[in-house]
């Protein structure tokens, strides 16, 4: 058996233009965790927060449901519904300090820090993308979408980056 | 326009998509009779004032059922279908 290289689903990484920058990751192991109803799972995040859990961290992304990031799936049989979504997903960063006009033209948030604070997460859409966004500070943001994507989520984030960078 | 989905707070009305009024949560029985059902599927009121209405706030999977006003455009309450059976946030 050939020993498979694993690789990025964004292409054309990464991208400096103005004062943005977009580089593509590798989160390591992605599992999604969704309560049954009825039961709790042990450090199960509230709606928008993120929870450092072992080795990696818990991401609130929707109605009952979180992302266990860089950590192995846990072993919660009857708990929870459990799934590996490593390969389902893309992940991007965006940082910079043109990083927070850059996601204004793309994505319906209130992004000032006191509505969406650093070390919290958010479910929205990215033009029309439906997205996973983590603020890790202020100007850096962790950008995930489905994977299949990947190349409109590069698309529209370069054009807008070009666009700000344009206004400069 | 914006609503405030009961997990995410505020957010624009982008986000959500309109599903159509609440009455389709008053589904009857199966036995109800042809009038009843007829009425559930086709018979819809179309108030100057206070409706309700369903919407789906598609980034966190919420249904949500939204009382407005169609004349003065104001949202009065926002509620999630969720709740009623137990599901967590």
């Amino acid at each position: 058996m050939v020993d498979l290289i694993a690789d990025g689903a964004a292409r054309g990484l990464p991208v400096t233009l103005g004062r943005a920058s977009l580089v593509g990751f590798d989160p390591g192991p992605v599992t999604s965790i969704a309560p049954f109803p009825g039961r709790a799972v042990p450090g199960f995040p509230t709606p928008g927060q993120v929870v450092a859990q072992g080795a990696g961290r818990m991401v609130w992304a929707g109605r009952g449901m979180a992302f266990l990031i860089g950590a192995p799936a846990p072993d919660l049989q009857g708990q929870a519904a459990v799934t590996d979504q490593s390969d389902g997903w893309v992940w991007v960063t965006l940082s910079g300090a043109d990083a927070v006009a850059v996601l204004a033209r793309l994505v319906p948030l209130d992004l000032r820090p006191q509505a969406f604070p650093a070390g919290t997460t958010a479910r929205s859409t990215l033009g029309h993308l439906p997205v996973l966004l983590i603020r890790e500070a202020v100007d850096t943001f962790r950008i995930a979408a489905f994977r299949s994507m990947a190349g409109s989520l590069v698309h529209d984030l370069t054009g807008a980056m070009r666009a700000v960078a344009a206004r400069r | 326009m914006r609503l405030t989905c009961p997990c995410c707070g505020t957010r624009d009305r982008r986000e959500f998509t309109y599903y159509g009024a609440a009455e389709f949560l008053n589904r009857p029985a199966p036995d109800a009779g042809l009038q009843a059902w007829d009425a559930y599927l086709h018979l819809r009121d179309n108030p100057a004032g206070i409706t309700r209405d369903l919407w789906y706030h598609d980034p966190c999977q919420s249904w949500l059922e939204v009382t407005r006003d169609t004349v003065t455009h104001e949202i009065h309450a926002v509620r999630a279908l969720g709740d009623l059976v137990g599901d967590a946030a």
